[in-house]
């Protein structure tokens, strides 16, 4: 025998476990008739394997998916309850104790730890400065560049792309199939969503230049000074896109002439230019200022006179 | 030398040399040997979990997070992480097909988590099952929490492993608006926008951020694809080693307990790892994972079908975030529109405060508070005995008030609903929350307070009541004696022993036991064995 192999022998006597005590206070008085309880657990364990084939065979035929789930879910939770009861009721409860260690180490050894550190690295510092200084820099050095390819090259810097849509003058006013809109789209108190032609079908068109067209009563419309010719014939468009926090303002309430966001229920007055009449936007929606054109359908004067949709740092105020 | 390795020997010698245990002794032998494990192992098969209800809460998120695994672990085997155009297909007559969608320009994310849905033999079930894990997991963290909190379980030597579990629940919180925005439908969509909105939000480095997370302007092509990433491995990675963490801290500092019996501050009272709380915490993750199936199979969670495919022009009405998300959105709905714009910048305030520096306010409250309470109360000892509730006054009303808060909040994410539900105007429904969620944890803090200093004050709070017998005597007078103890009446706790190290059971003739070990049998303790 090696110096290796364990010094003893096997131990030749048998360790019973015990099953239960009886006079546990955790037990209920089910748990005194432990034979009764094993005849529960092992109906339990019964009907939990039957629901389990039943998933098997559920699966096999194809079954609805809610038979799948609940038998899969009933056999599972049968299991799992006669497991527990098992555990409950015919195993050993206590109350059995056992000491806590006492986590701290001894002062010394404490004392032991914090010279090793404290010495260690104080005397591999002041020996070799230069050489600890330089490895700092070093590291230090490399920490900083590699951050530029790992957050740098995640996407392009910001620039204008918040300020900008695809509105230009001239832009031609089209609904989600890309028909254009003529002056008799629309009755009086209607709605549609548009997009400058050519991105209605594209991503960044469907999120940051959508634009709700509404027709209003009157045909000679103004939302506020200044913007005495952006509506013609009761034509008025906004951005569709909140300026709390960008969710489509999908929502046309035609009595009280309300664009509604149903996100965090913004409300804007169609009336005096989009100015938030209740709920947490902070701005009127920016409104695109229309014309016709020589064949009477709807185009852009121009584009958005400001950034459209929810504020940011860069963003500036006209 | 080991007998068992000599090769000439009959069935019967070998079975006999394998010693009182047979195979399994002669691998825990063997095992041994090699790794030293029976010394440690033994301790660990002793280990002792105290017994209290609340102490399974935590459970209850470890095994969600097994079932979020395994139901994750089949999902990604079908899902497509990319938001590519394809058009939804049925075959004529086909059955696992969403025949409304047939022939729609939808995304491949879309798409793929649709044919989950009805193409995958098992797929809804497992969808729901994952989808109805997360929602437990989140729950099941915040409940667990607050049982930390309110018992006083954070404190010294365990305030590491608080931070521990806040740091998960924060992973979790996000883990699972990442999860809900990959099918890539019309309401996770929306979630998303908003989402890149509150990024927008954050001064000077706003733009920059969601310019860099979605590569460019909203909603890009890019995001799925880095969300999948995120959700699939890098936060349940995270997630894993946290979860080995926690486990880890509470294997070493043990677990704490309540006050009773032969309970002090430096034992651990209640059942051994094995078999007892093996058996039980085995059966209680087969009950989590049943539950989860059976609310997979009866509570429909998210039909994305029925929502569409995401168009960032199009919205839906009520939309509304996964439950731990709420209270973030109903701080969204009731903040007032205060833009800050000066110097050629804007600040969003009415985004950046309730859904920026809000949860961050909250979440660091909840990182600072052991160490908050150790300055206050100047209480720098050691604990293992848990506190009830009602004898710490000022930290429960805390922790209602927090609680309260944010379940205010959590209701303010549903003011449309509720407007509409009782016919009432949106304004006052609003008007409501902003005062509510002032007013609202205000009274629960000082109702709590009050509530535990009375509790403290009554005689025998919390005990049964004894009954007792009303006598009257010849001269009309009346008394009150107590009555007999009846059945269930007398509660008496035995004094914990040692985990017998060995019992030797005889049939059960007499019911004598003798246990050897430190575990003295007691007079009148039958012993049960078959």
């Amino acid at each position: 025998m090696s110096d290796l192999e364990p010094d003893h022998e096997p131990t030749r006597t048998k360790v019973p476990m015990p099953i239960a005590q009886l006079n546990d206070p955790h037990l209920g008085d089910a748990a005194r008739d432990p034979a009764r309880i094993e005849g529960i657990v092992a109906g339990i364990f019964l009907l939990a394997i039957v629901l389990l084939a039943g998933f098997g065979a559920a699966y096999w035929q194809n079954w609805n998916p809610w038979i799948l789930a609940s038998t899969m879910g009933a056999g599972l939770l049968l299991l799992g309850f006669g497991l527990t009861a098992w555990g409950k009721y015919l195993m050993p409860q206590g109350p059995f104790v056992e000491e806590r260690h006492v986590l701290a180490s001894s002062p010394e050894e404490r004392d032991l730890m914090a010279a090793a550190l404290v010495e260690r690295s104080t005397v591999v510092v002041k020996r070799r400065k230069l050489l600890g200084g330089l490895f700092a820099l070093g590291s230090g050095i490399f920490g900083i560049v590699a951050l530029f390819p790992l957050i740098r090259s995640l996407g392009p810097l910001p620039g204008d792309s918040l300020d900008e849509t695809n509105w230009r003058r001239g832009s031609l006013l089209v609904d989600a199939t890309g028909t254009p809109i003529h002056i008799n789209t629309l009755v009086v108190g209607g709605i549609v969503t548009v997009y400058p032609r050519g991105y209605q079908r594209t991503a960044s068109g469907q999120a940051t230049d959508q634009t709700v067209l509404i027709r209003v009563q009157d045909s000679a419309f103004t939302t506020m000074k200044g913007r005495e010719t952006w509506a013609p014939a009761g034509y008025v468009a906004y951005s569709k896109e909140c300026t709390h926090l960008g969710c489509p303002v999908g929502l046309y309430e035609q009595q009280l002439e309300l664009l509604v966001c149903p996100c965090h229920q913004s409300m804007f007055n169609v009336r005096n230019g989009a100015v938030p009449q209740f709920g947490p936007a902070p701005r009127p929606l920016p409104q695109l200022p229309l014309m016709f054109n020589s064949q009477g359908y709807l185009e852009a004067q121009a584009g958005y006179d400001q950034a459209v949709g929810p504020g940011f740092w860069e963003r500036t105020t006209t | 030398m080991s007998p068992s390795t000599n090769g000439s020997q009959t069935k019967r010698q070998k079975k006999a040399a394998l010693g009182p245990y047979g195979k399994a002794g002669n691998i825990v032998n063997e095992l041994d040997d090699r790794l030293g494990i029976a010394k440690g192992g033994r301790v660990f098969l002793d280990k002792i979990f105290p017994d209290h209800w609340s102490f399974m809460l935590g459970e209850i998120s470890l095994y969600s997070f097994v079932v979020l695994m395994a139901t994750g672990i089949f999902l990604a085997l079908y899902y497509v992480p990319s938001t590519n155009d394809v058009i939804y297909h049925c075959a004529r007559s086909a059955t696992n097909c969403y025949h409304p969608l047939n022939g729609q320009k939808v995304s491949e994310a879309y798409n793929s988590s649709v044919y989950i849905s009805f193409g995958v033999r098992g797929g809804l079930m497992v969808r729901q099952m994952h989808h109805w894990a997360a929602d437990i997991f989140t729950g099941s963290i915040v409940v667990h929490m607050a049982r930390i909190f309110f018992t006083g379980a954070f404190r010294k030597p365990r305030e590491l492993n608080w931070t521990i579990g806040i740091i998960m629940l924060i992973l979790a919180i996000f883990e699972g608006f990442i999860g809900y925005s990959l099918p890539d439908d019309l309401i996770s969509g929306t979630g998303l926008r908003i989402g890149y909105s509150i990024a927008e939000s954050i001064p000077f480095v706003g733009s920059y951020i969601v310019s860099f997370l979605w590569g460019g302007t909203f909603p890009g092509n890019i995001i799925i694809p880095r969300f999948y990433i995120i959700h699939e491995f890098l936060i349940p990675l995270a997630l894993l080693g946290l979860i080995g963490a926690h486990l880890t801290l509470l294997v070493r500092q043990k677990h704490t307990q309540f006050a009773g019996e032969g309970r002090t501050e430096t034992n651990v009272v209640g059942s051994p790892m094995f078999p007892t709380f093996m058996a039980k915490t085995t059966g209680f993750l087969f009950m989590v994972t049943g539950v989860s199936a059976l609310l997979g199979a009866f509570a429909q969670i998210n039909p994305i079908w029925q929502f569409g495919s995401y168009n960032p022009s199009k919205i839906s009405y009520a939309v509304q975030p996964d439950w731990y998300m709420g209270w973030l959105d109903g701080a969204l709905r009731i903040m007032p529109a205060w833009e800050w714009t000066g110097f050629g910048h804007t600040i969003p305030l009415e985004v950046f405060l309730p859904a920026v520096i809000f949860p961050g306010l909250i979440f660091n409250i909840c990182l600072i508070w052991p160490a908050l309470e150790r300055r206050m109360t100047g209480d720098l000892a050691m604990h293992n005995l848990l506190d009830r509730p009602r004898d710490r006054p000022k930290r429960t009303a805390a922790g209602t008030m927090m609680l309260a808060l944010l379940f205010t909040l959590f209701a303010a994410s549903s003011t449309d609903v509720l407007a509409n539900f009782f016919h009432i105007s949106l304004n006052q429904v609003l008007w409501f929350f902003r005062i509510a969620v002032i007013v609202i944890p205000v009274i629960v803090g000082a109702v709590t307070y009050q509530m535990c200093l009375e509790m403290q004050g009554v005689h025998g709070f919390g005990k049964r009541k004894r009954a007792v017998v009303v006598h009257r005597s010849t001269d009309g007078e009346y008394s009150t004696i107590a009555a007999d103890p009846r059945p269930g009446d007398e509660h008496s706790e035995l004094h914990p022993t040692p985990v017998p190290r060995r019992i030797d059971v005889e049939p059960l003739v007499g019911g004598a036991v003798s246990a050897s070990g430190s575990g003295a049998s007691e007079s009148g303790v039958r012993q049960v064995t078959r």
